[in-house]
């Protein structure tokens, strides 16, 4: 019956193709909109490793001005980044499964098999933890062993991209590239990886680029370089004459995260920070009231407003279009169904039900569900590559991108877009054709019997 | 086949309350061609919707080959109209992009037929009719006669107990009138009762019964064949 029901849909559409073409477009605009919008809403709220949710934590300890807080529209909350020397302390603890010191840098690489000029590259300055913690992918290699991190060990990992522009995606572990003038060996080149937003470091932009290449933190002394590739913050004045000097400062300017498998370990490390504020503070520092946290991924991004109420606002008004797309959706559907009244009256009295009549609409509504939400996805991509236009990225734009919070990084079609906007196609149309259907199921019969 | 009893249909408006059934009784037995006759709004049609079960009634009771169907539900009406009644109406009321096989199959599809069976059926009404080798014509390219022959094809395709026709030869040039009763004749013949609404004394002189309604109640009773006087269950007991 309900391939019969598909054909009389098909003849209805052949019957009325500019009716139908209207209709089509109306709902698939609304979701193109709403699928556009809720692309770039999901990819920015969403939780890039939400797997590992009960077990990465963002580690946080209030060493700010005791006047004042950092964030003075979040008084609550602790500054995002510790000192360094508070980090490596803590880095010492055998408590986490794994634990994570790094800072962002700004660096020139040279080399490779293509003839490159030397270009700008952003380098995470980090321990080995950081790639098995992350779960970031490998192509070819692994990360750098875990006694790599006590020194200056030349060792570095490149991304993806990278290693397609000097290598031309070649293996290229053991081969040996200049960072900033210093000659490192290849030991790991990643896969694409692209945690979106960014919440292992939120500094340049939850939305801009990973980072290019990768080298231990036991670098950060034998460098002795200030640090220029994320946001340093000091909140008193301090006599800092040397690097040295600066590593003992109260400047924050390193991200720390921990892996804690079990409650009893989350637990062990609260105890570490609480017992660490404890023993500073006697000794004249952390002014300000206790406030250290271990914060998970999903909680890390509301804290630090990933999701902006611009956007909140963008994807209300595309449902308020898509509402609009659908009323006049259903004004159409019901216009076009009790023009065909007749029609239902003579099935009527040939014998078939009002839920007959309504199951028959329905399906002609579901099949332009379908169409609609096929055509909407069309359309939804072809915005998304609109959009991800404007933000265009080559090497020479790549920090304006990022500067401007790294908006292409949004504009990718996932799995779960695509089902989540056929859903929201089908759901609609469906929406919008209930009514029509249910209303040509109600019509007497013998009031159009007469008239046809 | 039919027994109306004391069946009475009223519609109504905000201010108006119209009784286009009173009391109307009447009784049809398997086989009978009655011919149903009235001025315009004497509630000829209200009667065959009830009949036809497309409405329902307030008073009274129906029964249908012996089930009362008074207060049945929609699916079961519907069931036992696709059963048990062919319509048959004055302008055609064949679904305009179905060729005339797609027309003559929709009752059949209704009541979930196997193909071949319908294949069966649909063949033999349209031979009966005289259009079996117009199957893949759209009913606009068919004249007029033609289409009121695809709609009692419909009619009968699901070879119902009773046909019920409105004015079916309203719309038709006298010739082809003579035919469509001609045919109408011939399937009352193989057995089919038929209850037919009709303005036209001539049509309805070919039926062996005429019932006259005005306002809302049978007027006059009148037999054609055996010309025998009485209650209309006298006639139908006659006619069995």
């Amino acid at each position: 019956m309900y391939s019969y029901y598909l054909r009389l849909a098909l003849k209805s559409f052949r019957r009325t193709p500019g009716l139908t073409a209207l209709m089509v477009g109306a709902i698939a605009l609304g979701i193109a909109v709403c699928i556009m919008t809720m692309t770039v809403y999901h990819a920015m709220s969403g939780n890039p490793i939400w797997w590992k949710n009960d077990r990465l934590y963002a580690v946080t300890m209030d060493n700010w001005n005791p006047n004042q807080p950092e964030d003075p529209q979040h008084p609550d909350l602790p500054p995002p980044q510790l000192t360094f020397k508070d980090a490596t302390y803590l880095l010492g603890s055998n408590i986490p499964e794994r634990k994570v010191v790094m800072y962002a840098r700004q660096s020139v690489l040279t080399g490779g098999v293509a003839e490159r000029k030397p270009v700008p590259v952003t380098t995470r300055v980090t321990t080995g933890d950081f790639f098995a913690m992350f779960d970031v992918p490998f192509k070819y290699g692994s990360a750098w062993s875990a006694s790599a991190d006590q020194g200056a060990t030349p060792v570095i990992v490149l991304n993806k991209e990278q290693n397609d522009k000097l290598f031309g995606g070649a293996n290229s572990v053991g081969r040996t590239i200049r960072w900033d003038d210093r000659e490192f060996r290849i030991v790991g080149v990643l896969d694409t990886w692209s945690p979106t937003p960014r919440f292992y470091d939120l500094n340049n932009g939850a939305f801009s680029e990973p980072d290019d290449v990768y080298i231990p933190l036991g670098w950060t002394r034998t460098l002795g370089q200030y640090p220029n590739g994320g946001n340093t913050n000091c909140w008193r004045p301090e006599t800092v004459n040397t690097f040295a000097d600066f590593l003992e400062s109260d400047c924050v300017w390193v991200q720390m995260w921990v892996e804690l498998p079990d409650k009893a370990s989350r637990e062990r490390m609260q105890a570490l920070l609480e017992g660490y504020w404890a023993e500073q503070h006697k000794a004249g520092r952390f002014p300000r009231p206790r406030n250290n946290r271990l914060t998970d991924v999903g909680q890390w991004l509301k804290d630090r407003g990933v999701v902006q109420n611009d956007n909140r606002m963008l994807v209300g008004i595309a449902f308020a279009f898509l509402a609009v797309c659908l009323l006049n959706t259903v004004g159409i559907l019901l216009a076009k169904f009790l023009n065909g009244a007749a029609i239902a009256g003579v099935r009527r009295a040939l014998g078939a039900s009002r839920r007959q009549i309504f199951i028959q609409h329905l399906i002609e509504v579901g099949v332009l569900a379908t169409v609609s939400a096929v055509l909407g996805l069309a359309l939804g991509a072809l915005g998304l590559l609109g959009v991800h236009s404007l933000y265009v990225t080559n090497d020479v734009v790549d920090a304006v991108t990022n500067a401007q919070g790294g908006y292409q990084q949004l504009t990718h079609f996932d799995t779960v877009s695509v089902l989540w906007a056929l859903m929201l196609a089908m759901v609609s149309a469906l929406a919008a054709g209930l009514y029509p259907a249910w209303r040509i199921g109600r019509v007497s019969p013998a009031v159009y019997l007469k008239s046809q | 086949m039919l027994k109306m009893q004391n069946v009475g249909k009223v519609y109504r408006t905000d201010l108006i309350e119209t009784h286009a059934l009173r009391d109307f009784s009447l009784e049809v037995a398997a086989g009978e061609f009655v011919a149903v006759t009235g001025p315009s709004g004497s509630g000829k049609t209200t009667f065959l919707n009830v009949t036809g079960l497309l409405e329902t009634f307030e008073t009274g009771q129906y029964l249908l080959d012996g089930s009362d169907v008074s207060r049945l539900s929609d699916d079961a009406r519907s069931r036992l109209r696709n059963e048990k009644i062919g319509f048959i109406f004055q302008s055609f009321n064949l679904i305009p992009d179905l060729n005339i096989y797609d027309n003559v199959d929709v009752p059949l599809r209704y009541r979930r037929l196997k193909a071949t069976d319908r294949h069966e059926r649909i063949s033999s009404a349209l031979e009966l009719v005289g259009l079996a080798s117009r199957v893949k014509h759209m009913p606009s390219q068919l004249s007029g006669g033609q289409q009121q022959r695809v709609a009692i094809a419909r009619a009968i395709a699901g070879d119902p107990a009773f046909l019920l026709a409105d004015e079916p030869t309203g719309n038709l040039d006298s010739l082809m009138a003579r035919q469509v009763m001609d045919l109408l004749e011939q399937i009352n013949e193989m057995g089919t009762t038929i209850v037919l609404v009709t303005h036209d004394p001539e049509l309805a002189r070919r039926a062996h019964r005429n019932v006259h309604v005005v306002d809302g109640q049978i007027s006059d009773l009148k037999m054609y064949e055996s010309r025998a006087v009485g209650g209309a269950q006298t006639l139908g007991a006659a006619r069995a």
